[in-house]
């Protein structure tokens, strides 16, 4: 029903997805870790989302480019100040989604 | 709700658990649905079946590494090139994982290995949080994890069979991740050593992300900010402790 090479193919992308994702897992959650380690996973996650956010925010296209005036970073900052405000996931994804969709009326 | 007035029999019963996992993944679902519209129909413009579109959501489950995928699919690119892209791609999670393995101590293999599976930035973003500062435990992860995978899946495999007739950008949900994420950096600022160490990494993130196409610049510029807040924090100038 569906084609070989495409099942050997997702079979493929399956394998190389899954590996990154079980490695540490199975590595790091069943031994002490040294202290060192612990430290500095703990600055991972701030680090992770940091690098995920802000490039969508300030940069665009393909090939990205610089690009500060566009609704995304607009948006982000009355958005961010609401998460810090009220540290409320619910309500943040809920108040950038209206400010969005506003600012998408208005421009 | 403070869970210290539930008693334990009811804590973790399986509709507690559903609904403590459901009520935390609905941003990330929300968030799934264009996307995975979006990537439902490009699939199916590059030549693949909803069938062939379903089963590459239920074995791959990244929204980055199935979109590029699909685009050297449609370009005709072989089997191999595709597969090293996806793993570079995904590298990241590498990171993800270590950081997650720190709250799953003691878990069989089998329940880690079911948990690795639902593993993406936003499952990862979520849960990490939640294990940071909730009482969050495997089973009520691994519902944000699944239920996000479910709600990929099927609007991957409906957007395969007609996505374009949906309106885009329908009341702003095209900001419902970029809205979550935000909110998830605010939570992770627990004091001014993370502040900082956030700042370096978004500035390099966005310097290396206009050098480098794709997704490297989360893994390399998160992997040198941790480096050099540990740096900052051993000079002595943050109480290893500070928590706000």
């Amino acid at each position: 029903m569906m084609r070989t090479d495409y099942v050997l193919l997702v079979l493929g992308m399956g394998v190389v997805t899954y590996i990154p994702r079980w490695l540490p897992l199975s590595f790091l959650s069943r031994r002490p870790l040294p202290q060192w380690l612990v430290e500095w996973l703990d600055l991972v996650p701030v680090t992770i989302l940091s690098a995920l956010v802000l490039p969508t925010l300030v940069t665009t296209g393909d090939p990205r480019h610089l690009q500060f005036l566009q609704p995304e970073l607009l948006v982000a900052v009355p958005t961010f100040l609401f998460a810090l405000k009220t540290r409320s996931l619910a309500g943040t994804v809920v108040v950038g989604m209206l400010i969005f969709w506003l600012a998408d009326q208005l421009l | 709700m403070d869970s210290n007035y539930v008693p334990k029999e009811t804590k973790n019963s399986i509709v507690r658990v559903m609904d403590d996992g459901v009520k935390t993944a609905w941003p990330i679902c929300l968030g799934y649905v264009p996307i995975g519209l979006a990537f439902g129909v490009l699939a199916q413009k590059a030549g693949l079946r909803p069938s062939e579109i379903g089963f590459m959501s239920l074995l791959v489950f990244v929204g980055s590494a199935q979109f590029i995928a699909v685009s050297m699919v449609g370009s005709g690119a072989a089997i191999f090139p595709i597969i090293i892209t996806t793993l570079t791609i995904n590298l990241r999670h590498l990171l993800m994982s270590s950081s997650l393995a720190l709250h799953l101590h003691r878990l069989t293999w089998s329940w880690l290995a079911l948990f690795a599976y639902g593993i993406t930035d936003e499952s990862f973003a979520v849960n990490l949080t939640k294990f940071q500062n909730d009482q969050w435990d495997l089973q009520r992860a691994l519902v944000v994890n699944h239920a996000s995978n479910a709600t990929w899946i099927g609007s991957t495999i409906a957007g395969g069979y007609g996505g374009q007739l949906i309106p885009a950008g329908a009341l702003g949900i095209d900001y419902a991740l970029i809205a979550m994420f935000l909110c998830l950096v605010a939570l992770q600022l627990r004091g001014p050593l993370y502040v900082i160490t956030a700042i370096i990494a978004g500035a390099l993130a966005v310097i290396v992300s206009l050098i480098v196409p794709g997704n490297a610049h989360i893994i390399i510029a998160s992997a040198v900010a941790a480096t050099v807040g540990i740096g900052l924090r051993r000079s002595g100038g943050f109480s290893p402790n500070a928590r706000k």
